[in-house]
């Protein structure tokens, strides 16, 4: 025992010792309450909708979203828009179909079960278009975030005047969240771009945290069914650890050892 | 071993039994005799089976819809998580999986460390212990490789290229292994083909493992053989079997929480972008299970004998039945040892930490110091413990300290010899 207390004192002291040295250089992350937190988090469903609207207006012209489909939109756990709602969004896109008995490609409105109509036709056009940067697809952009949820909610609101000692070239700017603190994308984000159909006021914070859910739930579509389903398993689990520990103590109750 | 005489009551069963003798080997595995002291880190090698078959089930089904492509990986891996049914339930339990299976192997491990479980006579039983644990780590490596994401490609790069450093063969190795100049689509292909096969192999190692200790039988706490059969055992079934799955379940909940409420924490978040050849991750770390070897890797300067260092630091627990020269099984016994043990086990989780750190400074002095502490322990500490240490009186049988009898030797010995 004393022993194992040493160690943990050891291990306590080195992690504290650490992060201690390296509070001066990391920058806090912004602070939001998600709903999709916890035990029984689930998503705010007129954010995600709201937030699709600020992916689709202002994101969605430079980031693709490649592994979704218009059918998620309708889908449960998701934003869940009327099947008549996201068809029509689908039917807004023009989708590349073909080749057709003439072997021609051609255009028609999109569907249901086309996936998400990407801005650029490949990398490469991307970058031409980016000064040379890629917009990286943003189907599972929290996940590939160190930070995740707070860290493309931070970023979002991060814009900021460069520091007189820091030089920036054209077309990159200064955000205090990013890595290294130069980002090839302008603040993307001022008040009022868009104009929610709810009503809701349309500040940068507010479209932030909307449209990071709605990144959230691209990057997790079964979050919700995760969480109902892990809670019901962790209970089951719980009760069954129970009675077997009550059947163990009763079985070795015949032996004159203990458990 | 118990008794092999068992005849099945049904004529069926008898003539089954004759021509092929199943039911003489499941009495055997019923019956088995276990020590009764046995504490719960003695249920960790029932976890550990219970791992390996979630690992099989769950990874054959995603083998069902996964595509070892480099274009495709990535793209497969999303769809499992999306559209396939409950697909990011296997996906996850299998991912979470692979450390689950670490956490109870390093348990498993460091339980035979403290109670001398390796010593004769189960020096096989550890052998083969120590080769499973190998190729638990060649397929939690390739395995990691399968999402093609970029932790996936860069890792399979820093780990294929430490090949290189063998004299004059060493680049041509690497070639050989990546099936081409840089890894790429036939690494891919291949890494999946191993890491289907290897768990198979794994499984039959599993059995040799068991066989293996179903010879001598268990070590227990108090590390000392025990006549059987005697008052000291109870049959695996039902003592031991309900206790191995009472402690299955308490691992399954802290188990299902990492599945259900953090399935990624585990992971490194670079490895939901798609492996990209043109750009570098700034840390390359691998999963922290491999941390300790990987730090043990870098703290040594010259790429040869890091990679030599690395090796051998696995390697040197298959000679542990003979650099450990103490008679006494059980640390509760040794005294010191125990100190050392609780020490050894520091240093390993400081190799994990500094292991996940960027190689400089500080961290790879603290690197140096416990790597040179973990060959000292190996190559100094043991061996000379087991000359120079003066260890307590051991139990004559385990059911002295069970039964909370007498600590008092004289008085032991005087009952034994009444018996005799």
């Amino acid at each position: 025992m004393k022993s194992l207390f040493k160690l943990f004192s050891i291990i306590i002291i080195i992690i504290a010792s650490n992060s201690y040295s390296f509070a001066a250089e990391k920058v806090e992350y912004l602070k939001t309450d998600w709903s999709f937190k916890g035990l029984f988090g689930k998503f705010d469903r007129a954010s995600l909708q709201r937030g699709y609207q600020v992916y689709t207006e202002v994101c969605a012209s430079c980031h693709s979203m490649k592994y979704l489909s218009y059918r998620n939109l309708a889908e449960r756990g998701g934003p869940e828009f009327s099947e008549a709602q996201a068809k029509a969004i689908a039917a807004s896109f023009d989708v590349t179909d073909g080749p057709n008995s003439d072997g021609e490609m051609f255009t028609r409105p999109g569907k249901l079960s086309d996936k998400f109509v990407m801005p650029y036709d490949n990398v490469k056009a991307a970058q031409a278009a980016n000064g040379g940067a890629y917009p990286p697809d943003m189907s599972v952009l929290v996940k590939a975030r160190g930070g995740g949820v707070d860290y493309i909610y931070s970023l979002l609101q991060g814009y900021e005047e460069a520091p007189s000692k820091v030089s920036l070239d054209d077309g990159v700017y200064y955000n205090k969240y990013m890595y290294g603190n130069k980002i090839r994308m302008a603040a993307p984000l001022s008040d009022g771009l868009v104009e929610y159909g709810d009503g809701t006021n349309a500040t940068v914070e507010q479209m932030s945290k909307d449209v990071t859910t709605f990144l959230m739930w691209s990057a997790e579509p079964h979050l919700e069914a995760r969480h109902k389903m892990g809670f019901k398993a962790i209970v089951y689990l719980i009760i069954l650890t129970i009675l077997v520990y009550f059947s163990m103590k009763k079985i070795w109750s015949r032996v004159e050892s203990e458990v | 071993m118990s008794d092999h005489n068992y005849t099945p009551k049904s004529k069926v069963g008898q003539w089954f039994n004759d021509r092929l003798p199943l039911l003489t080997l499941a009495n055997h595995l019923t019956d088995y005799p276990t020590p009764k002291n046995l504490n719960y880190w003695w249920t960790f090698g029932g976890i550990l089976t219970f791992c390996l078959i979630t690992q099989i089930v769950t990874g054959l089904t995603l083998a069902m819809h996964y595509i070892a492509h480099a274009d495709m990986a990535f793209e497969s891996v999303e769809h499992i998580m999306r559209d396939v049914n409950y697909g990011w339930l296997i996906r996850y339990i299998h991912a979470n999986g692979a450390s689950m299976f670490f956490l109870a192997v390093y348990i498993h491990i460091f339980r035979s460390l403290f109670y001398g479980s390796y010593k004769s006579p189960r020096e096989i039983i550890w052998i083969l212990g120590i080769i499973i644990y190998l190729l638990m780590m060649a397929a939690a490596f390739m395995g990691y490789v399968l999402p093609w994401g970029q932790m996936s490609f860069w890792g399979a790069t820093v780990i294929t290229n430490l090949f290189s450093a063998i004299p004059l063969v060493g680049e041509g190795i690497v070639t050989w292994l990546w099936g081409g100049y840089s890894v790429d689509n036939p690494t891919l292909t291949r890494f999946f083909t191993l890491h289907y096969l290897i768990p198979f192999l794994i499984l039959g190692l599993v059995v040799l493992h068991i066989w293996a200790l179903h010879v001598p039988g268990n070590n227990n706490p108090v590390g000392i053989d025990i006549k059987k059969p005697s008052k000291d055992t109870v049959p695996f079934h039902p003592y031991i079997v309900i206790k191995d799955g009472f402690a299955l379940l308490m691992f399954m909940i802290v188990f299902a929480f990492f599945v259900f409420y953090a399935p990624n924490i585990l992971g490194h978040a670079d490895n939901y972008i798609e492996a990209n050849p043109m750009v570098t991750p700034a840390h390359i770390v691998p999963e922290w299970y491999l941390l300790p070897f990987y730090a043990i890797l870098r703290s040594v300067p010259d790429k040869l004998l890091g990679v030599v260092a690395m090796l051998s630091a696995i390697l040197i627990l298959a000679v542990l039945p003979w650099l450990d020269t103490s008679k006494i099984r059980s640390a509760v016994f040794r005294p010191l040892y125990k100190q050392f043990y609780w020490i050894l086990v520091a240093d390993v989780l400081i190799l994990g930490y500094v292991g996940a750190m960027p190689a400089e400074g500080l961290y790879l002095l603290i690197a140096r110091v416990a790597t040179a502490y973990y060959f000292l322990h190996f190559l100094v500490i043991l061996p000379v413990l087991g000359f120079k240490e003066k260890t307590l009186p051991v139990p004559l049988s385990i059911t002295e300290p069970v039964l909370g009898g007498s600590p008092n030797l004289a008085a032991a010995r005087n009952k034994e010899s009444k018996i005799e």
